[in-house]
């Protein structure tokens, strides 16, 4: 009988060499998200009193940082801020996962895994302020850019984490996205080449309920974002986002499974956005204060510290101690924020081309002249 | 003008079961602009639809809508972030109606808000009227006023042909005085309008600079300029008549805009009037654009946004060329 002949009954047994064998049960996710806070876990054995303690004093800072970036917004000296309260888990996880040779690979709300890795937190802020795009040295830092159109950014990390595996370089890239970015065809894109190219990458999926104003349910009708991975060949992972242990765990045991050669991994955290989507957004439009109030009740930074006073892993004095930390970042912050940036309009022809053309040396030498009889003016 | 262009929306909608508004975040919210605001409330989900987040696939679901008879309205929430929709723009909505002899002409409205001085950080700010310009097959329109706006939109939501609608984000807030009950028409899309008449050259300029031009034409008039003013409104089809008379009329001309004037659209225009105003021309055309630079951040747009001083820096260098074409004889 031929195939066409028995709908619904095709079958191609022994599969053809050209298919690639895949069971699809070992990449679906857990039905309920992966959880370590809250249940009888030996969390001392594994991740260890150490990243339980580090998780605990980046997760202050980020709670703090996110609070001084806020507060520079309204004092005019951002010009926007989109803030990751309540997210704070996912971030600080994302950082600690990497090893130093790693990249990471941000969107524009992840200024705060930025900063847990290491980044200066001023340096963090420029695209925000608004003196210049971006602050820091990618190469240097091994942190791309803060990227605005979303997901992007997600194809530049899988070519890199490519190119690291073709020159033997052990090097993993971990990509952030939001719930909204994973309706982009770049997001689609990154995961299928991730997949068939065996690249070293992990895929964090921010689940935080919203994209702006749009709600999860008219973004996508698959179970979970997670459940998406396995259409492209790679396991998915569903975590709870507010839970920062276990998205350590599962970022750690991912990222290791792609130093490992084992391919790319798609998580998704699922968490919740606090604040309007940026200081510009007008929340109550589209949520309840009701929903707001019963995530408050899961909020990472209190679950954790909580968990870690009960076990004894955290006393008072390191709580203080975090604390004044935390504050003294951010009257750093402060202080240099406060300052006006030094603002420097040649450096619009600046780094356009690695060579100026003629015509940007035209138009430098207008600005130029314009500057100057400014400056005469005003003397 | 953000409310003029609501209320186009909503008076085709009311009119034409056929139109569609969709895009992110244009339901519940209202937009990012709120120029949705209320659509949703007054026409349902399924006439106002807040779409996935993905450019490609609103406009390719749009040109699927648009097969099947219905006016899709789309927007791109900013001017960078319809690049994703390029594929989309440029192999189908632009192409459609030629590559199927007119079988299948493509009604689709792409609201796009462009340009800087918001404040706006990185990718929030671009001019990308040039590359839509450069697509045949496209109509690209932007409107300077309040009652353009409306006139404009209708217009474009009326054409049987792709229009790509360029909203300056910057003039969306104006405190023009407007009666939403008796909005006016403009003649449809391709007609340029004369803002403000004048002798002695002539501004050739559109969208955000329009009201940079006639603050300048005010200013230029302490040195003895009596400036005209077009606004072209239609970039694509481009109103050669209107720009040509005036002109001739004036015999000098300065194009203004915010895009980069390299490859930008003012080389177009110029040509243009080069080729047909050549014989009548006292001066160059000169160009007064953004420059050759990715939209710089938010503290530094006013040094690269074409203000008042700009053109008329241009205008005295009109002068000039004369006598230094006078002085060459
Ligand atoms: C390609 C692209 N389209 C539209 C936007 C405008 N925009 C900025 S953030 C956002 C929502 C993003 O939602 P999500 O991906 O869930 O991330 P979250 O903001 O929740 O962190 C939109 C639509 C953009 N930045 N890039």
């Amino acid at each position: 009988m031929t195939v066409l002949e028995q709908p619904g009954s095709y079958r191609l047994s022994p599969p053809p060499a050209w298919r690639p064998r895949v069971d699809p049960a070992p990449l679906l996710p857990d039905a309920e998200p992966y959880r370590l806070l809250g249940t009888d876990a030996d969390l001392e054995k594994a991740p260890g009193r150490d990243v339980l303690l580090r998780l605990h004093r980046e997760l202050v800072r980020g709670r703090r940082y996110n609070e001084q970036a806020t507060a520079l917004t309204r004092q005019g000296r951002l010009a926007v801020y989109p803030s990751s309260t309540g997210q704070e888990a996912c971030e600080v996880a994302a950082a600690l996962a990497l090893k130093e040779q790693d990249w990471l690979f941000p969107s524009y709300r992840d200024t705060l895994a930025a900063v847990a890795r290491g980044l200066d937190p001023v340096e963090v802020l420029t695209l925000l302020r608004g003196d210049w795009h971006h602050g820091w040295d990618p190469k240097a830092a091994r942190v791309a850019p803060l990227s605005t159109p979303l997901a992007t950014q997600l194809p530049h990390a899988v070519g890199l984490a490519h190119a690291a595996r073709i020159k033997g370089d052990d090097v993993v890239a971990l990509a952030l996205v939001g719930d909204g970015g994973t309706s982009e065809g770049d997001f689609h894109e990154a995961l299928n080449f991730a997949a068939v190219w065996n690249a070293p990458v992990v895929f964090l999926v921010q689940n935080n309920g919203f994209a702006i104003s749009v709600p999860l349910a008219k973004q996508t009708a698959a179970p979970s974002l997670a459940h998406k991975a396995v259409g492209y060949g790679m396991p998915g992972r569903l975590v709870d986002g507010n839970d920062a242990v276990a998205v350590h765990s599962v970022l750690g045991e991912a990222v290791e499974r792609a130093r490992q050669g084992g391919g790319p991994t798609l998580v998704e955290a699922v968490t919740y956005r606090m604040e309007a989507h940026t200081n510009a957004d007008d929340s109550t439009r589209y949520r309840t204060d009701g929903e707001v109030d019963a995530w408050r009740d899961h909020d990472p930074v209190r679950l954790l510290e909580r968990e870690l006073r009960e076990r004894g892993v955290l006393d008072d004095a390191t709580a203080e101690d975090v604390a004044e930390g935390a504050e003294e970042m951010a009257a750093g912050i402060r202080e240099r924020m406060n300052a006006d940036p030094e603002l420097r309009p040649m450096d619009l022809f600046a780094e356009v081309y690695a060579e100026k053309t003629a015509q940007l040396r035209e138009q430098a030498a207008q600005l130029r002249a314009e500057l100057d009889a400014e400056a005469e003016g005003n003397a | 003008m953000a409310q003029a262009l609501n209320r186009a929306m909503r008076d085709a909608m009311a009119e034409d079961p056929d139109v569609h508004v969709m895009g992110e975040d244009v339901g519940t919210l209202g937009g990012v602009f709120r120029v949705t605001d209320g659509l949703t409330r007054e026409f349902g989900e399924e006439r106002c639809t807040d779409t996935p987040l993905a450019e490609a696939g609103i406009l390719g679901t749009a040109v699927g809508m648009a097969m099947y008879g219905l006016r899709p309205v789309v927007e791109m929430q900013f001017d960078a972030f319809a690049y994703p929709s390029f594929e989309q723009l440029a192999s189908h909505v632009a192409k459609m109606r030629n590559r199927t002899r007119g079988r299948l002409p493509m009604p689709i409205t792409i609201r796009v808000p462009y340009g800087g001085g918001i404040g706006g950080v990185e990718h929030h700010s671009d001019s990308s009227e040039a590359y839509y310009m450069a697509t045949p097959g496209l109509q690209v329109v932007t409107p300077a006023t309040v009652a353009d706006a409306y006139g404009l939109l209708r217009a474009a939501i009326a054409s049987d042909d792709p229009v790509v609608f360029m909203e300056p984000k910057r003039l969306y807030w104006g405190k023009a005085e407007w009666d939403p009950e008796a909005p006016e028409q403009v003649p449809g899309v391709g007609e340029a309008v004369v803002r403000r008449s004048g002798t002695s050259a002539t501004l050739i300029t559109y969208g955000p600079s329009v009201p940079v031009c006639m603050e300048a034409a005010e200013a230029a008039r302490e040195d003895g300029w009596d400036l005209e003013v077009v606004d072209l409104r239609s970039l694509v089809p481009f109103d050669e008549k209107t720009v040509v008379e005036s002109v001739r009329r004036t015999g000098r001309a300065v194009v203004v805009h915010e895009s980069q004037g390299f490859a930008g659209p003012g080389g177009e225009i110029a040509a243009r009037v080069g080729e047909r105003c050549f014989h009548y021309l006292e001066a160059p055309v000169l160009r007064v654009a953004g420059f050759d630079v990715p939209y710089p951040p938010p503290m530094l747009e006013k040094h690269h946004l074409p203000g008042v001083d700009r053109v008329l820096d241009a205008v005295a260098r009109l002068q000039w060329e004369s006598d230094w074409v006078e002085g060459g004889q």
